[in-house]
Formats: structure tokens, C-alpha cells, sequence
């Protein structure tokens, strides 16, 4: 029974894993484990953990920032760095492309892992090894080539290289398709199924159920930081409604405030045929021929994966401020507009609450009445001379007005928890007096207790007669708040959704199938 | 009070703590002579372009930690224009308008490039500080074109003769002066009482009383000394006048309007300015241009103090402005820093150098010294930003 125990052998087990980010418990007692010369697939929603888990497993977050064992090659590892992890062949593969532009192939492949001696790079050496794996991976560029020359396809390949030449034993590749054509996404996948005849064990995370079913031995469904299941291929049922049902399993608890008796008026914004181009590479369409609307009063949801174009189709509409070779009509209020400018967008009453609020919301360094205020400084100036006392009862109206628990609006924004800053966000918005606010993922990253206060806040919205489109990776979210929901993919809108009709299995199954309809 | 307490109190007023106590140093090894009414002008007089152009630096420093390393040659350049203009009779007021629409010129030049072509502001203005120190040479043929004119020199200078005349007539001590200080004194006192009255009557939160009258005692001692002070020696100095004026400004535009706020906004988050619809180009070209007008002033102090025009004037003056930002607490980040916190700095510059002259250290020990102050203090930023990270 020499297969039975090559089969049976693992090589990795992770026990009991618990990781905390401040006000956010990201992984909760997670069990999971590997068997030897076998491809695992980490399945799950946005925010499930299936990343976190693998930055742990990695080292990048080092020993002691969780608690928890792993146990590789059947020893306790304690890695404090990706050096360490790498040095026993666990390598990971990061979602993001980690290569330098104006760096040749080679190159890339030894940063950090030099060839020759300390003071003295052996380029020959560097670039034979290279060859020597660039073939492997079934590339035939010269390893001489600049990465900006290559296509993402081939960057992906490069990036698997580049662990073959750290002598992976144990591969992580984190989405390694999802900025992959159909074509290079095959090609990987297949690659990966030739290093598994050699004895190599892969974790692959992917959104992409079909190419999980595809490559994948076994698969573990992560949902809200636990491990739900793990199917077994030729064992269990692995289906793609199979998996589906496992990631959103959960049930649609009484999380969302009833909004009841608020009438939906006449359409508010109208996009048609809406198109963008990606600022850089202005060939790539990010939004593709998207027509949608929302109506006073009505909380219109959008939903899709990460990448979909969600993020893109608002800022383009508030006033450009995304994208290249925008085509299409915008209409407010019956009125078409013109917008070049987020000044522009805001005076014809849009408002856009941004998704990254640290990164593009909010000004942590200064305090919240400086933020509450930014976008509406007429309201609080005149003539270019701010009246400060104003201000400071502005922001302590809105401070009373959605709740937000701070010792008083002279507080720097980065000293609040992540609840606190968003509601801060959304008074700026609000403070801007518009009659449609897109929010975009207005609740990532805050605890239960502060997003049920956010949607009770989206609901007075609507009772005031405005309009909101929010934009939410979490589907329950979306179901739960939305009078209307669009499914956004690929940039295209493929489909639509009264709140009766609507499922997770429904939108789920809507993005899955365009998955693989352009796959065919 | 607790220990948080303290330390917060440190962390707050760091840098006045760090003037007393260097001017407490300089006075106990100076035997009392740094604080005698000549030492004390002299600080003022010698310092003003230091104040003016760290002014105007902050304004650059706050969009992002972006420096104008172009002030020293500007300033040359602007003076030497002026003298030159001067030298050829032209009206005194018309030749300081001139300067100063010399100076705005060539901080728009700048700021066009900076703000609407997106040249790295370091690059921009390297180039300005190469191009502007070429052409004083240029137009100075490498020589020096004194200034004669008595009135320029008295209104904008900073030697024996530039101070503002006595109305009172006052014998041994000059009472304009003291009369100035108490109007001071008295004026910050109304608008404090004022504030606060409106304040609580709109129902906002207040400083505590106590905290109000120690911080009023305070600043009415440190006044009233200084004032009589200088009013033992020869009265105000001219140069403090055009510094208070400077002060004042910019203490108003970036604490009470607009585009002081957006200043501060692109600093702490530009993506998130941009997209409250706020135009940050426009702020970037005002914060530059501003920058040349400043030099502009700084120029004309400059070469009244002087009495003439030379090619070498103005050098190292950039590394003055900038250095009193950081010192005064600007954040090389851009986004935090205040007008009156960049003027403490300049202070603290101005005493150690006066200080160390006064010792007799060598000037080369003084460059080493303010060097690392410089280090010292923006250390001091980044690792009290990470801690409260």
C-alpha cells in the first residue's frame, strides 16, 4: 500500500490558528491541513481569511502575532519572517504581482536571493539559473528581458520561477489568476498539475470555482475566519453549487434595521452606456457599456468581486475622477451632466464616500471637524475665511447625529476605531448636502455593533428622500439593505435583481457563470 | 499631575521647552549677555529673512514635505534687481514693488511646473536655485552695487539707523516701544476673552479657566520683557515690524481660511482633498508662488540690511527656512505645522547662533551644532509619529 501512504502523508498542518487585528478577530481557531504532493484549494468570500491564514503559514506575520501551531514536515515552526519560511520551502506567490518593472527577468528572479558572493553578484550564474527555470515554466523570453516587456501572463510564470528558484517544496499562490486571461490562466493551471507529478504540494486561493474543481485534490471552504469543511475530490460532492453553498452558508441572522414606509420616487441618476479605460493601460476596459439606475429613496446594491469594476464605475461618474476615454451619459435628476471634476459632481449633489477610507477617505492626521467640513467648506466660510466656531458646532451636530463615540470633534480621526471613522466619512458626505451618496464598501472592516448603526443611518438617508448606491463585497449585506441589486463582472453588468428575487446562490451562480461563459 | 500628563504636556510644547531651556543655557553661559537689549534686537534684525522665508517655506513644507531649495538664489536675484534699479534713481516704492512683483514672477514660474506639469518640486526648484544665481551674477557682473538710498535703508534695514522713531520723545528708554507691547499685550488679551465668551455662549467646550490666565500670564510676561527690553536699547527695530506683519498674515491664512485648510488637507491626504472637490493644483501653485513673493521681501530686507547687492548674497538661506520648519515642528510628511511653531523654531536657530557667537565658538562648530538640532528635532517627529501610530 505504497500510494495509500503517500496519500495519507501530510505535510502541513496548521492547528488552532487565532489572529486579531485591532477590533477584528481575522482568523478564529483554524484547523487545516495538507497532504504531501497535493494541490489545496482555500476557497471562501472577500474578508474570509484565506489570505491572513496564508501570510501566518508564510511568515509574514511573524511568530507570536498569533497564537496557534504548524507543524511542516511533521516539526513545530516558529517563522519570524518570509526568510524563514522560505529557507524550509514554503513560498508564497502574492495576489499582487511582487516584480520590478525596470528590472530584466533574472534579475527579479535572485532579489533577495542573490547569486555568487556577497560583494560580488555573479550575473552568469544568474542568468543560466534563470534560463534553467524559465524553462521549467515553459517560458522562452531571454531572462535579460525587462519585466515591463512581458505580459501579465508571463509575469505570473516568471513569479512561479522565481520559487522554483528558492526551491519551493510547498507552493502558496494567492489568486495567481485573477488578472490572467482565460488562455494564461489554463497554462498555469496546467503547470501546476505537472509539478504535482514531480512531488510538489500547492495551495492555490482563488475565487474561480470552476478552476478550483479543475485543479484542485482537496478544497477548504474558509468563511468568517473559521474553517467550514474541507471536500475531497472523488470523495465528496465538489460541484460548483456544492461549493457555493459551503462559502455563503451562513444564515441571514436579523442584522439589518426594517425600513419600512419609504417611498421610492422618481429615478434620481441614470447612467447609459457607461465605458471606461483603465488610466494606464488605456486599451484595457474596466467598465464596459454599464447602464443602471437608482430612484429617490431607494438603496440600489452592487455587487461582485473584487476587480469587477465596482470601484471604477462610481469614480468615473463622480466627476472623472477615475479612468481614461469615459464614454457615455450621465443624467441627474432628468438633467444630463457633464462632470470633469469631483467639485463639479458634488455641486450637481453626488457624492462618492470612498471604499479605502484611511487611504482615500479620510485625513487621519487631522482632527474631525476638519474632515467633517472638507468636502462643504462654503457651508462654513465665507469669502475664504473660515468661521472656526461654525465649524466645530457643525461637526458636533453631526457627531450627535450619527452616534459616533469620540471624547470630542477636536479628536484626530486616526485615533478612532474604524466604526467611528466611517461615520465620520459619511458626515463629511452628508455634511455636502447631495441628493445620491455611493458608498462604496461602507462597512469593511468594522465590528457588528457599528454596521448595523451604518445601515440605520442609510435608512434615514432614504427616508429623507435621498438616494444610495452602495457597493459591497459581502453579499448578506447587499441582499439585506438593497431595494435593487446590480452584479457587476468584468466591468459588464450581468444582472439584475428585485429584493424578492434575490439569493446568494442567485448572484453567486450570475458572477460564476460569466466566469466561465467567456472562459468557453 | 500624572505621568501621561507630563508627557503629554512635553509633547505638546516641546520646542518652546527646548527654547527656554537653550536660552536659559546661552544666558547662564553667557553671564546674562544674551539677554541684553543689543543681543536681543540683534536676533530680530539678523534673523528677519530666516522668519520671513521659513513663512513661506512652511506653506510649501505642508502640501507634502516638498522644500524650495530656490529662496537663497531668488532672494539674490530679487535684490540684486532692486539695487540695480535703484543705483539708476528709480523711486524707492516703486523699485520695492518692483521687487516683490520680481519675486511673485518667478514663484508663479516655479509653480506652474510644480503644480500643473508635475515636476518634482525638488527639481524645480534646483533648477530656479541655479538659474537665479546665475543671473544676479549676470546682471552684477560679479560685483557689488551698493544701495544708497537712506530711506530704503532705513525702512527695510536692520543697522544703527532702522528703528521706528520715538513719538514720545522718551529719555534713556523708549516708550513707543513699551506703549507697542502693552497694546500687544492688551489686544491678545481682548480677543482671548472674546473668543471665549462667543464660544460658550455657542455652547462649545472651553479651556479650562486656569489654563487660560497661566498661558495670558505668560505671554504677557514674555511681551512686556522683551519690549522693555529693546526699549533700552534703541526701540523697535524696523525689521521687526515687516516680520510681525509677515507673521500675523499667514498666521491668519493658514489657521482661518480655505486654502490655509486645503494646505493642510493635501498634506495630511491628497487623494482624499481631491476627491472632497477641492482643486489641489490651484493650492499647489498658491503655496509656490507665495513662496517667491516671501523671497521677494526677504530679498529687499536683505540688501537693506546690507546696504548693497552681491552674487554670493542669499546662499544657504533655503537650508535656514527649511531647517527652522523641521526644527519648529513642521512634519517632513507634510500635513502638520504651524506659523507661530516655525518661528519658535527660527528662534531656536537664532539663539544658538547668537549664543555660541557671543561664547566665541567657532562659526564651523555652529554649522555642526545646527546640524544636528536639526536631526535632533525631526527624529523627534518621526518617532512620536510611529508611537502614536
Amino acid at each position: 500500500m505504497m500510494e495509500g501512504d503517500i496519500l495519507s502523508d501530510i505535510i502541513l498542518e496548521m492547528r488552532g490558528i487565532t489572529k486579531e487585528f485591532p477590533g477584528v478577530k481575522a482568523l478564529d481557531d483554524v484547523n487545516f491541513s495538507v497532504k504531501r504532493g497535493s494541490i489545496h484549494a482555500l476557497v471562501g468570500e472577500n474578508g474570509a481569511g484565506k489570505s491572513t491564514l496564508m501570510n501566518v503559514l508564510s511568515g509574514w506575520y511573524p511568530y507570536g502575532s498569533y497564537s496557534g501551531d504548524i507543524i511542516y514536515n511533521g516539526e513545530e515552526c516558529r517563522f519570524h519572517n518570509l526568510k524563514d519560511s522560505e529557507s524550509k520551502g514554503i513560498v508564497i506567490i502574492h495576489q499582487e504581482l511582487a516584480l520590478i518593472p525596470y528590472m530584466s527577468i533574472g534579475e527579479n528572479m535572485f532579489l533577495g536571493n542573490e547569486q555568487g558572493k556577497k560583494f560580488a553578484i555573479d550575473w552568469d550564474k544568474t542568468h543560466a539559473e534563470a534560463t534553467k527555470y524559465l524553462k521549467i515554466v515553459g517560458l522562452t523570453e531571454s531572462s535579460k528581458t525587462l519585466i515591463k516587456d512581458i505580459g501579465v501572463g508571463k509575469q505570473q510564470m516568471v513569479e512561479i520561477a522565481k520559487a522554483l528558484a528558492k526551491h519551493a517544496k510547498l507552493m502558496i499562490l494567492d489568486e495567481p489568476t485573477s488578472s490572467l486571461n482565460e488562455e494564461d490562466s489554463q497554462a498555469l493551471l496546467d503547470l501546476l498539475l505537472e509539478f504535482k507529478k514531480q512531488g510538489m504540494t500547492s495551495i492555490i486561493i482563488s475565487h474561480k470555482i470552476n478552476e478550483v474543481s479543475y485543479v484542485a485534490d482537496d478544497i477548504t471552504i474558509v468563511r468568517d475566519g473559521k474553517t467550514i469543511e474541507t471536500l475531497t475530490k472523488g470523495v465528496d460532492d465538489i460541484s460548483e453549487d456544492r461549493i457555493i453553498r459551503g462559502m455563503v452558508g451562513r444564515k441571514m441572522e436579523d442584522r439589518f434595521p426594517k425600513r419600512s414606509g419609504v417611498e421610492i420616487g422618481d429615478i434620481a441618476l441614470e447612467v447609459k452606456d457607461w465605458t471606461v479605460y483603465h488610466p494606464l493601460y488605456s486599451e484595457r476596459k474596466v467598465v464596459d457599456n454599464v447602464s443602471m439606475h437608482v430612484r429617490k429613496g431607494e438603496v440600489v446594491g452592487i455587487s461582485g468581486l473584487m476587480g469587477a469594476g465596482r470601484t471604477e464605475l462610481a469614480m468615473s461618474m463622480f466627476g472623472r475622477s477615475y479612468g481614461t476615454g469615459i464614454t457615455g451619459t450621465l443624467i441627474i435628476n432628468g438633467k444630463e451632466v457633464h462632470l470633469h471634476s469631483p467639485r463639479q459632481a458634488i455641486d450637481s449633489g453626488l457624492a462618492y464616500v470612498t471604499e479605502d477610507r484611511k487611504g482615500n477617505g479620510l485625513i487621519l492626521s487631522n482632527p474631525i471637524f476638519v474632515n467633517t467640513t472638507l468636502a462643504n467648506m462654503k457651508g462654513v466660510s465665507s469669502r475664504g475665511v473660515i468661521n472656526k466656531d461654525k465649524e466645530l458646532s457643525v461637526a458636533e451636530e453631526y457627531r450627535q447625529k450619527l452616534r459616533t463615540k469620540t471624547p470630542s470633534v477636536m479628536q484626530n480621526v486616526g485615533n478612532l476605531s474604524g466604526g467611528n471613522q466611517q461615520k465620520v466619512l459619511l458626515a463629511k458626505w452628508m455634511y455636502a448636502n447631495p441628493d445620491i451618496l455611493i458608498l462604496d464598501e461602507p462597512t469593511r472592516g468594522i465590528d457588528v455593533g457599528a454596521k448595523y448603526e451604518i445601515y440605520c443611518i442609510i435608512n434615514e438617508l432614504v427616508a429623507a428622500g435621498k438616494s444610495v448606491i452602495m457597493i459591497s463585497s459581502e453579499l448578506p449585506e447587499v441582499l439585506g439593505m438593497s431595494d435593487r441589486i446590480y452584479v457587476l463582472n468584468e466591468g459588464k453588468i450581468v444582472g439584475e435583481f428585485a429584493r424578492e428575487e434575490a439569493s446568494q446562490e442567485k448572484i453567486m451562480a450570475c458572477i460564476l457563470s460569466t466566469d466561465s461563459a467567456a472562459k468557453e | 499631575m500624572s505621568k501621561t500628563k507630563v508627557l503629554a504636556f512635553v509633547q505638546k510644547y516641546t520646542m518652546i521647552i527646548a527654547l527656554v531651556l537653550v536660552t536659559a543655557f546661552f544666558a547662564w553661559r553667557t553671564n546674562g549677555k544674551l539677554l541684553m537689549p543689543q543681543n536681543l534686537t540683534n536676533i530680530i534684525a539678523q534673523n528677519a529673512y530666516v522668519f520671513v522665508l521659513a513663512t513661506g517655506m512652511l506653506l510649501c513644507i505642508l502640501t507634502g514635505g516638498n522644500i524650495d531649495l530656490s529662496v537663497g538664489s531668488v532672494v539674490c536675484f530679487v535684490g540684486t534687481v532692486g539695487a540695480v534699479l535703484m543705483r539708476n534713481n528709480l523711486n524707492m516704492w516703486l523699485a520695492v514693488l518692483v521687487m516683490l512683483v520680481v519675486g511673485l514672477l518667478i514663484g508663479a514660474w516655479q509653480a506652474f511646473w510644480i503644480a500643473y506639469v508635475h515636476v518634482p518640486p525638488f527639481i524645480t526648484t534646483l533648477s530656479g536655485m541655479m538659474v537665479f544665481r546665475g543671473l544676479s551674477n549676470v546682471v552684477l557682473q560679479g560685483k557689488t552695487v551698493s544701495v544708497t538710498n537712506e530711506k530704503f535703508v532705513q525702512i527695510f534695514g536692520g543697522g544703527a539707523k532702522c528703528y521706528v522713531p520715538d513719538f514720545f520723545h522718551g529719555e534713556n528708554i523708549n516708550i513707543l516701544c513699551i506703549v507697542v507691547g502693552a497694546l500687544c499685550c492688551v489686544l491678545y488679551l481682548f480677543f482671548t476673552i472674546r473668543s471665549r465668551t462667543v464660544r460658550k455662549k455657542a455652547g462649545l467646550e472651553v479651556e479650562s479657566t486656569a489654563k487660560t490666565v497661566i498661558t495670558a500670564v505668560i505671554i504677557v510676561a514674555v511681551v512686556m520683557f522683551f519690549t522693555y527690553r529693546l526699549a533700552q536699547y534703541k526701540g523697535l527695530p524696523m525689521a521687526l515690524i515687516w516680520v510681525a506683519v509677515v507673521v500675523l498674515i499667514y498666521t491668519y491664512i493658514t489657521g482661518k481660511t480655505t486654502v490655509g485648510r486645503y494646505l493642510y488637507a493635501i498634506g495630511g491626504n491628497e487623494t482624499a482633498t481631491k476627491l472632497s472637490g477641492i482643486n489641489t493644483k490651484s493650492i499647489y501653485f498658491f503655496a509656490y508662488a507665495n513662496m517667491g513673493l516671501l523671497a521677494g521681501l526677504a530679498g529687499i530686507l536683505t540688501i537693506a540690511r546690507l546696504t548693497s547687492a552681491q552674487p554670493t548674497y542669499g546662499q544657504n538661506y533655503e537650508m535656514d527656512a527649511i531647517g527652522s520648519c523641521f526644527i519648529g515642528g513642521a512634519s517632513a510628511y507634510g500635513g502638520v505645522g504651524t506659523v507661530p511653531g516655525v518661528i519658535i523654531g527660527a528662534l531656536l536657530m537664532g539663539v544658538i547662533n547668537i549664543g555660541m557667537s557671543i561664547m566665541g565658538v567657532d562659526a564651523n562648530y555652529q554649522k555642526v551644532v545646527k546640524g544636528l538640532v536639526l536631526l535632533a528635532a525631526v527624529i523627534f517627529d518621526v518617532v512620536s509619529k510611529k508611537k502614536s501610530s
